[in-house]
């Protein structure tokens, strides 16, 4: 699980990159170009497949993990837990399903329109995914949900990225500190870089 | 000090138990938690009641036989302290006591607060050892050992197994307890010898007991009594993927007569 989280850690630095050229004032050329690149490139090709299957692992591992540990402790106490530990952490599982519901949302809006699985809007290529964005972030209740479903992915990576570390055994008291600051910062750029995305639609075009 | 316990009553494993309310009174604030359940007790008795029965046996936080989850800590509020250890100095006079026994699926309920912890037992006997030949004493520094590995097994061997890890970990697991043991000898020459083996039957042990999954909450490092770090949990994993990629085969002899 930790591995292929990690390996997701790299593919949504990927991702935004990619989406923050949305931002560039050139009608979506920028975006177009990176888009179509990922789209045709052999090597990106192959990339998407090993991707799925990280996906799928962490999330049938995430699922398998998270039964067992609900049956580990059949009775459980009257009172309820006033040991410090942060909140982040014992809400993975749940913060996890938000992000995943997003990632199905964002498959019907965008791969399923790729691949032709579903009709694109009037009036829009199904590979124009520039004028495809604009028109979704230009629903204000959409725009909404995908602040929110990011929020709870920053929460998600805040607490996974630092715990990845720890669980392949790399925790030492000469880096565990920088590995913790790395990954609350790696969150904020991550979560606030998607975010920037419709608040800039919304508000200054 | 006068206080309002709210104590977990179950005759016996197969019994389902429940929360019975007590009123302490005249208890000093410097009497030890267990002098206060001892006080109840005697009332308890007096009314020809059966006394809550709770594990302890050294009082000075060295055994690992006290446990109790004392309003929702494993040992009380205090920190890096055993029950044994606890004074009702560190509660509120009038204060409501939350008291039940530690909750895993591998620790059942044998009566009231007590826990059978044979599990952990289980765990020592796949690999908690080094096995030795017995013979004469080596000499001192035959078997050198750097100062900073014997600080840190040192430091791992502080764990008495009392069990607070997987009490407070919202997923009862024991990776805690495990990774002290295994940190503990693995750090030490005498114990390089079977580490491969020994991490791979004991996390195989812990597993097949029940104990949940680390999801790296860090909830036991916050009340081991002992105040074992994770960094020994990290220690286990690196051991444990060591293991798994490079440990030679060992060779299967095969006895006939
Ligand atoms: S690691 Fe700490 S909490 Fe766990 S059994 Fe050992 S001493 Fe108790
Ligand atoms: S009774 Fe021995 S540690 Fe508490």
């Amino acid at each position: 699980m930790a591995l292929a989280g990690l390996f997701l850690v790299v593919f949504l630095l990927v991702h935004l990159g990619i989406n923050l050229m949305l931002l560039v004032d050139d009608g979506g050329h920028s975006f177009s170009v990176a888009a179509n690149f990922m789209a045709t490139n052999p090597v990106i090709r192959i990339m998407e497949v090993v991707l799925f299957g990280g996906f799928l692992l962490h999330m049938v591992f995430g699922v398998l993990v998270s039964i067992r540990n609900r049956f580990s402790r059949p009775v459980r106490y009257q009172h309820r837990s006033a040991t410090e530990t942060s909140p982040f952490s014992r809400y993975m599982f749940h913060s996890g399903i938000i992000v995943f519901i997003f990632l199905v949302l964002h498959f019907i809006d965008f791969y399923c329109i790729k691949i032709g699985l579903v009709a694109p809007p009037e009036g829009i290529d199904r590979h124009d995914f520039y004028h495809r964005t604009i028109v979704l972030f230009s629903d204000k209740g959409y725009a909404g949900i995908y602040l929110a479903c990011f929020l709870f992915l920053g929460i998600h990576l805040n607490h996974a990225f630092q715990a990845a570390f720890q669980t392949i055994g790399l925790n030492h008291n000469k880096y565990v500190e920088t590995i913790k600051t790395a990954s609350t910062l790696y969150a904020i750029v991550v979560a606030g870089g998607f975010m920037v995305i419709p608040v800039w639609f919304m508000f200054f075009r | 000090m006068i206080f309002t316990l709210k104590i977990w009553r179950q005759k016996n494993a197969s019994d389902n138990g429940g929360l019975v309310t007590y009123k302490v009174d005249d208890i000093s604030p410097d009497s030890s938690f267990f002098e206060m359940l001892d006080s109840l007790n005697q009332q308890l008795i007096a009314r020809g009641e059966d006394p809550v029965a709770f594990d302890h046996d050294c009082r000075e936080g060295i055994c690992g036989t006290c446990s109790l989850y004392i309003n929702g800590r494993p040992h009380g509020p205090l920190k890096g302290t055993t029950t044994c250890q606890l004074h009702m100095r560190s509660f509120r006079n009038g204060e409501t006591i939350f008291v039940e026994p530690w909750r895993c699926g591998a620790f059942p309920v044998v009566k009231d607060l007590i826990v059978d912890r044979s599990a952990f037992d289980r765990i020592i006997q796949a690999g908690g050892y080094v096995s030795v030949n017995s013979g004469g004493i080596p000499d001192a520094n035959t078997l050198p050992v750097p100062k900073p590995a014997a600080d840190a097994a040192f430091d791992a061997a502080a764990c008495i197994g009392c069990g607070a890890c997987v009490a407070s970990c919202p997923n009862a697991s024991a990776m805690l307890f495990v990774a002290a043991k295994v940190s503990h000898l693995a750090l030490l020459p005498q114990g390089r010898v079977e580490a491969e083996r020994r991490v791979q039957n004991m996390v195989a042990t812990m597993d097949s007991l029940g104990f949940g999954g680390c999801s790296n909450t860090y909830a036991c490092e916050a009340e081991c009594p002992k105040e074992i770090t994770i960094a020994n949990i990290a220690r286990m994993n690196r051991e444990f993927l060591a293991a798994k990629l490079f440990a030679e085969k060992e060779k299967q002899v095969s006895f006939s007569l």
